[in-house]
C-alpha cells in the first residue's frame, strides 16, 4: 500500500497546470471522480504520502480504517438507493407488507455487522494508538531498519510564539525562528510548548500534530525518510497572526544539515533571555531567524514561565506547592507568579498588573523598599513542612517534573 | 461631563465602539435598519402590534412558541449563512499575495459568529421549536407541563440572539474560534468585549434551554394520554425525550464553565489562566463534556423525525421500534463517555485516547442499528416521494459518509494527521448539514400542514432540495480534499496556488446552498399565497400514523377536544384501521393556561443586563438584575394563570371543522 502512494513530494507546480487547463465541467468530473483521483494522483496530497515513518504508518491506519467501515458503508448506501428504488409507490409489483416491522435474525445481523466492525477497528485502534504514541521513543526509523543505536537522537525544542515558531537545537547551541531541519534517518525528539496561547504543532509530512500549550510540555518523537523541504505550520488557532504561522522543514543529509549548523553558528546573533523578551512581543509573518548562540537554560526558563527576571518558575512554586504550601504568607508570592494575565506582554492593552500582596511593587518585588511591612506576628516556621522563605532568583538546578528533561538525567 | 462620570454611565462603551469606520459594517447595518423600519412601519400601518402582542409574543401555546423558535432559527440562519458566505469568499480570494478582502480582525470575528450561531441560534431552535410543537401533540397533551416557563424559555433564547447580533453593530464580537479556549479567551489575550458578548449570549440563552429541557422532560413523563406507555411512545417523542435528558445534563456544564471563564475575566480568578497554576486544558476538557452530548442533543430529534417520515412515506410501521428505542438510550448515555476525543492531540497518553477513540467507535453500532432500521422501513414499503422523504433519502446517503470520517477521526492516530485540519471542517459539517438540517427542513416539509392547514409548495420545495443537496457536497467535499493535503482550518490567507481550485469549488457550492436558502423563503411565501390550492382540511394529507393527526390543522388551542386513549404504538394508523368515529357530541369546557407577558418581560430584563455587563455598565446591569427578582416575584402574585374555554367555544370550534370534514368528502 505505502508503495503504490509514495509519491515524491514537490511536483505542485504540474497539478496546477493540468487543473487550470480544464474547463469547468472537467473540473467536476474530477470531483466525482475524488476518491480515484486522492489514489492516483498522489502528489499534492502529503498526509497520504508523508516523508517520514511515523506519518506514513498514520496514514495507513487512515486508509485501513477507511476501506474497514467501507465494508459496510458501501452497501448501506447502495441498499438505500435500491430500496428507494425498488419501493417506490408507482412500482405496484413490489411486494408490500404494511405491518412487517420485526425480524428477530435481521436484528441480530444489522447489530452484529457495525459490532463486528468495531471490533477490528477497537482492537486496530488500541494498538496503533500505543505503538504510534507521540510520547514514545522510536523502534524504527523505517518500515525495514532499526534506529541505529550509536547514533544520538536529534534534540529539538520547539516554542511557539505570538506568531512564529522558535526552534532551539541544545546540542549545537543554535536557535532558529521560522526554519527547521533535521538529518535523514535521524530520530527527532521535539519538545514542545509556547509562550502565550495555545498552538498546535504539525509537519504533516513527518508526524501527526501535537498541542504547543504554555506552561505545558508536549513530547513528539519522529524521523523523517526523505530529504525534500516540507511545510510545517500551526494547526490550531491562536489570534491575528495566525494564518502566517508556519515555517519550512527540511530534511537534510548528514552532510547537508552540518552545513545548516555551521550557517547558522555563523550567522551570529546571540539569544539570551533579553532577546527572548523581545522576540516573544507578538509579530506576524516574521522571516527565518537564526541565533549562533543560546543561552543554555532559555528552554526551561520559557518552559516554567520565568525568563523575566524576578518571576518564580513554575517548577518551584510546585515544589512548594507539593511540600504543603505557605499558607497566608503564599499572598508574597503572587507578584513573581503573574506572568501574563492582565495583558498579553509587550504590548499596552489591558490595565497595569495588580497583585495581591501589598508588600510588592514591580519595582522591588520582593517589597524591601516598602516601609510599612509589619512584621508577622507570629514568627514560628511558615505553613510548608519548614521550608526556608523561597527566594525569588529561579533556581538554575532545579528539575521538579514540568523542567525536568530525559537528557538532564544522565 | 467629566470622563468619570461618563465612564459611570456608559462603562466602556464609547463612540468609539460604533463601527462607523467600516463600511462593510455600516452596509449591513444600513440595510437591516431599513428592513426593521419597513417592518416596523407595516406592523404599525396594518396595527398588527397588538394581535403580535396578546396572540404570539405572550402566548404560552406550545404550538406558537414551536413556531416563535422555528421563526427564529430561519431568521438566525440567513445571518449564520451570511457569515459562511464572507468565509468562503475570503478563502477563494486570499491567494498569490492577496490579502482577499477581510482583514485578520473581521475574518476572525466572523468564523467565530458563524460557528456560535449555527449552533447556539440556528440549530437548537429549530430543533427545540420542532419539538416544542410535535410532542404534545403526538403524545395527545392539551400543552406542556410548565406553559409560562416555555414562553420565557423561548424569549431568553431570543435574548441571547440578541445580544450576539448586537455585537455587529455596537462593539465587535469574540476573536477567539467558537469555544473560546483560553488562554485566548481570558482578559490578557482578549481585552475587548467579544469574548463578554460571547459569554453573556450564551448565558442567557442557555438558562432558556435548560428550562425548555426540564419543561419537556416533564411534559413527556407527566403529560402522555391514556393508554401511551413508555414503549407505545412514537420515536420523534423518544428522541426528544433523550434529547432533554441530555440538555438537562449537559448545559449547566457549559453555564458554570463559562461562569469560571467571567470570573477569570471580570473578577481576576486564575481557573483558566496560564498564571497561578491556572489550566486551559482544565476548559477544553469541560467545555466539550458539554459539547460533545450538544452534538446529540441536535441530531437525535433529528433521528427521530427522519424515523416518522420514513415509516408515514413507506406506509408501513418502523421496522424494530424496540431496538430504535434502545440505540436511543445507549447513544444518549454513551455520548458522554466520548469528549476527549476533541482533543487526542493534547498529550493525554496512550491509554487515554485509545479508550476514548473506542468509546467514540461504539456509538456508531446504535447509529449503524438505526440506519438499518430505517433501510428495513423503506424494504416492502410503497415510498412517496414528497419532500419530506427525498430529504430523509438524502439525509441517509449522506450521514454514512460523516458517520464514516467520524469514525476515521475517532482513530487517535489518524486523528494526530487529521485534526483542526479542513477534513475536520468537512466531516463536521457532513454531519450536522447532513443530519440535523436535512432532518429540520424534513420535519418543517411534514408537519407545515399541521401548523398551518395547508401544505408547502411542492416546485420551490425541490428546488429548494436540490440546491441544498448539489451545494452541499460541492461545498465539503473539496474540504475533504484539501484535508488530505494538510491544509488547516481557520486560516485566513494562503501561500499554495494550486489549493485555490479547491476553494473555488466549495466557493460555488456555498452559493448554491445560498440559492437553495432563497429558494426556500420563496417557497414560504409562495405556498402563502397559494395556500387556497394547497389547503388540507382532513388534518391528516400524508395518511400518517401518529396522534399530531388525528386533530385538525392547524390544531385548536386546546388540541384534542376529548384526550385521546391510545391501543398501539402507531395510533392515528391504529384508530383509522378500525373506524374511528370523530366525537360530535358531550363536549365540556377545556381548562388552559393564560397567556402572560411577564417571560418576554423577565428575558428583556436579563438581556439589559448581560449588555451592562459587556459593557461594565454597572448601575444598568444591577438595576436589571433587580427588576427581573421584582417581576419574577410580581408574578408570583399573578392569580390569572388559567382560564376555562366555554363548551359553547368548543362545539363551535369543532363544529366547524364537522363542516370541514363534510365538504372534503
Amino acid at each position: 500500500m505505502s508503495g503504490l502512494l509514495r509519491r515524491s513530494y514537490p511536483l505542485a507546480p504540474q497539478r496546477k497546470l493540468i487543473l487550470t487547463r480544464l474547463g469547468p465541467v472537467s473540473r467536476l468530473k474530477i470531483l466525482a471522480l475524488l476518491p480515484l483521483a486522492v489514489a492516483l494522483s498522489g502528489c499534492n496530497y502529503v498526509v497520504l504520502a508523508p516523508a517520514g515513518d511515523i506519518a506514513a504508518q498514520q496514514r495507513d491506519l487512515v486508509i485501513i480504517s477507511t476501506v474497514l467501515m467501507l465494508l459496510i458503508v458501501v452497501p448501506v448506501m447502495a441498499l438505500t438507493v435500491l430500496f428507494a428504488w425498488r419501493y417506490r409507490q408507482s412500482n405496484t409489483e413490489a411486494r408490500y407488507e404494511p405491518e412487517w416491522d420485526h425480524s428477530t435474525s435481521l436484528e441480530l445481523v444489522i447489530w452484529s455487522a457495525p459490532l463486528l466492525i468495531i471490533v477490528c477497528l477497537g482492537a486496530l485502534t488500541w494498538m496503533g494508538t500505543h505503538l504510534l504514541d507521540p510520547y514514545r521513543t522510536l523502534g524504527r526509523i523505517h518500515a525495514d531498519r532499526a534506529v541505529d543505536q550509536s547514533k544520538a537522537p536529534l534534540e529539538v525544542d520547539v516554542v511557539a510564539l505570538d506568531w512564529k515558531w522558535l526552534f532551539i537545537y541544545p546540542d549545537y547551541g543554535i536557535a532558529t525562528v521560522n526554519d527547521l531541519a533535521a538529518p535523514v534517518d535521524r530520530p527527532i525528539n521535539f519538545h514542545i510548548t509556547a509562550s502565550s496561547v495555545m498552538n498546535s504543532f504539525y509537519i504533516p509530512a513527518l508526524a501527526g500534530q501535537i498541542y504547543a500549550m504554555p506552561g505545558m510540555e508536549t513530547k513528539l518523537h519522529a524521523v523523517v525518510n526523505q530529504a525534500g523541504t516540507y511545510r510545517g505550520f500551526s494547526a490550531n488557532y491562536s489570534g491575528a497572526g495566525f494564518s502566517g504561522m508556519h515555517f519550512n522543514f527540511q530534511g537534510l543529509d548528514d552532510k547537508g544539515f552540518d552545513a545548516w549548523i555551521a550557517n547558522a553558528k555563523s550567522g551570529g546573533g546571540s539569544l539570551g533571555r533579553a532577546e527572548y523578551l523581545q522576540l516573544e512581543k507578538p509579530s506576524q509573518n516574521e522571516p527565518v531567524r537564526r541565533y549562533g548562540t543560546v543561552d543554555s537554560d532559555l528552554y526551561r526558563l520559557i518552559l516554567n514561565m520565568c525568563v523575566e527576571t524576578g518571576k518564580m518558575c513554575q517548577s518551584e512554586m510546585m515544589a512548594i506547592d507539593a511540600k504543603g504550601g505557605l499558607g497566608h504568607e503564599g499572598l508574597n508570592n503572587t507578584l513573581p507568579l503573574a506572568y501574563d494575565k492582565y495583558a498579553r506582554r509587550g504590548t499596552a492593552l489591558g490595565p497595569e498588573p495588580a497583585f495581591v500582596a501589598g508588600t510588592c511593587t514591580p519595582d522591588a518585588p520582593q517589597g524591601k523598599t516598602t516601609a510599612s511591612i509589619a512584621a508577622p506576628v507570629d514568627t514560628a516556621p511558615l505553613l510548608g513542612a519548614g521550608l526556608k522563605r523561597p527566594t525569588f532568583t529561579p533556581l538554575k538546578s532545579s528539575s521538579f517534573f514540568l523542567g525536568q528533561r530525559p537528557k538532564s538525567d544522565s | 461631563m467629566s470622563p468619570d462620570v461618563l465612564k459611570l454611565i456608559f462603562g466602556r462603551l464609547t463612540f468609539e465602539s460604533l463601527p462607523l469606520h467600516e463600511p462593510i459594517v455600516v452596509a449591513t447595518f444600513a440595510v437591516v435598519a431599513t428592513g426593521g423600519l419597513v417592518m416596523l412601519a407595516g406592523l404599525t400601518y396594518f396595527r398588527l402590534w397588538g394581535y403580535l402582542w396578546s396572540e404570539w409574543f405572550t402566548s404560552v401555546d406550545h404550538k406558537r412558541i414551536g413556531i416563535m423558535y422555528m421563526i427564529l432559527g430561519i431568521v438566525m440562519l440567513l445571518r449564520g449563512f451570511a457569515d459562511a458566505l464572507m468565509m468562503r469568499l475570503q478563502q477563494a480570494l486570499a491567494f498569490g499575495g492577496s490579502e482577499g478582502y477581510l482583514n485578520a480582525h473581521h475574518y476572525d470575528q466572523v468564523f467565530t459568529a458563524h460557528g456560535v450561531i449555527m449552533i447556539f441560534f440556528v440549530a437548537m431552535p429549530l430543533v427545540t421549536g420542532l419539538m416544542n410543537f410535535v410532542v404534545p401533540l403526538q403524545i395527545g397533551a392539551r400543552d406542556v407541563s410548565f406553559p409560562f416557563l416555555n414562553n420565557f424559555s423561548f424569549w431568553m433564547t431570543v435574548g441571547g440572539a440578541v445580544l450576539v447580533m448586537a455585537s455587529l453593530f455596537i462593539g465587535e464580537f469574540a476573536r477567539t474560534g467558537w469555544l473560546a479556549y483560553p488562554p485566548l479567551s481570558n482578559i490578557g489575550y482578549s481585552p475587548d468585549v467579544g469574548v463578554d458578548y460571547y459569554i453573556w449570549g450564551l448565558q442567557v440563552a442557555g438558562v432558556g434551554t435548560t428550562l425548555s429541557g426540564i419543561n419537556l422532560i416533564c411534559t413527556i413523563v407527566k403529560l402522555r394520554c391514556p393508554g401511551m406507555t413508555m414503549m407505545r411512545m412514537p420515536v420523534f417523542t423518544w428522541t426528544a425525550l433523550c434529547t432533554n435528558v441530555l440538555i438537562v445534563a449537559s448545559f449547566p456544564v457549559l453555564t458554570v464553565v463559562l461562569a469560571l471563564l467571567s470570573l477569570d475575566r471580570y473578577v481576576g480568578t486564575n481557573f483558566f489562566t496560564n498564571d497561578f497554576g491556572g489550566s486551559p486544558m482544565m476548559y477544553v476538557n469541560l467545555i466539550w463534556i458539554w459539547g460533545h452530548p450538544e452534538v446529540y442533543i441536535l441530531v437525535l430529534p433529528a433521528f427521530g423525525i427522519f424515523s416518522e417520515v420514513t415509516s408515514t412515506f413507506s406506509g408501513k410501521r418502523l421496522f424494530g421500534y424496540t431496538s430504535m428505542v434502545y440505540a436511543t438510550v445507549v447513544i444518549t448515555i454513551l455520548s458522554y463517555l466520548v469528549w476527549l476525543h476533541h482533543f487526542f492531540t493534547m498529550g493525554s497518553g496512550a491509554s487515554v485516547n485509545s479508550f476514548f477513540g473506542i468509546t467514540t467507535m461504539i456509538i456508531s453500532i446504535p447509529t449503524g442499528a438505526k440506519m438499518f432500521n430505517w433501510l428495513f422501513t423503506m424494504y416492502r414499503g410503497r415510498i412517496r416521494f414528497e419532500l419530506p422523504m427525498m430529504w430523509t433519502i438524502a439525509f441517509m446517503l449522506t450521514f454514512v459518509l460523516g458517520g464514516m470520517t467520524g469514525v476515521l477521526l475517532a482513530v487517535p492516530p489518524a486523528d494526530f494527521v487529521l485534526h483542526n485540519s479542513l477534513f475536520l471542517i468537512a466531516h463536521f459539517h457532513n454531519v450536522i448539514i447532513g443530519g440535523v438540517v436535512f432532518g429540520a427542513f424534513a420535519g418543517i416539509g411534514y408537519w407545515f400542514p399541521k401548523a398551518f392547514g395547508f401544505k408547502l409548495d411542492p416546485f420551490w420545495g425541490k428546488l429548494s432540495f436540490w440546491f441544498w443537496v448539489t451545494g452541499f457536497y460541492l461545498a465539503f467535499m473539496p474540504l475533504y480534499v484539501l484535508g488530505l493535503m494538510g491544509v488547516t482550518r481557520r486560516l485566513r490567507v494562503f501561500d499554495d496556488p494550486s489549493l485555490q481550485i479547491w476553494f473555488i469549488v466549495a466557493g460555488i457550492g456555498a452559493f448554491l446552498v445560498f440559492l437553495g436558502i432563497l429558494s426556500m423563503l420563496m417557497q414560504f411565501a409562495v405556498s402563502f399565497l397559494r395556500r387556497e390550492q394547497l389547503k388540507d382540511v382532513t388534518g391528516d394529507p400524508w395518511d400518517a400514523r401518529t396522534l399530531e393527526w388525528a386533530t385538525s390543522s392547524p390544531p385548536p388551542a386546546y388540541n384534542f377536544a376529548f384526550t385521546p386513549v391510545v391501543h398501539d404504538n402507531d395510533a392515528w394508523w391504529d384508530m383509522k384501521r378500525r373506524g374511528y368515529q370523530r366525537p360530535l357530541l358531550g363536549f365540556k369546557p377545556i381548562h388552559m393556561p393564560s397567556s402572560t407577558g411577564t417571560g418576554i418581560i423577565l428575558a428583556g430584563f436579563a438581556t439589559a443586563m448581560g449588555f451592562g455587563l459587556i459593557w461594565y455598565i454597572w448601575w444598568l446591569a444591577a438595576a436589571s438584575f433587580i427588576a427581573m427578582l421584582a417581576v419574577g416575584i410580581g408574578h408570583t402574585f399573578n392569580y390569572h394563570r388559567d382560564f376555562d374555554i366555554p363548551a359553547d367555544d368548543v362545539i363551535r370550534t369543532e363544529d366547524a371543522r364537522t363542516k370541514l370534514l363534510a365538504g372534503a368528502k
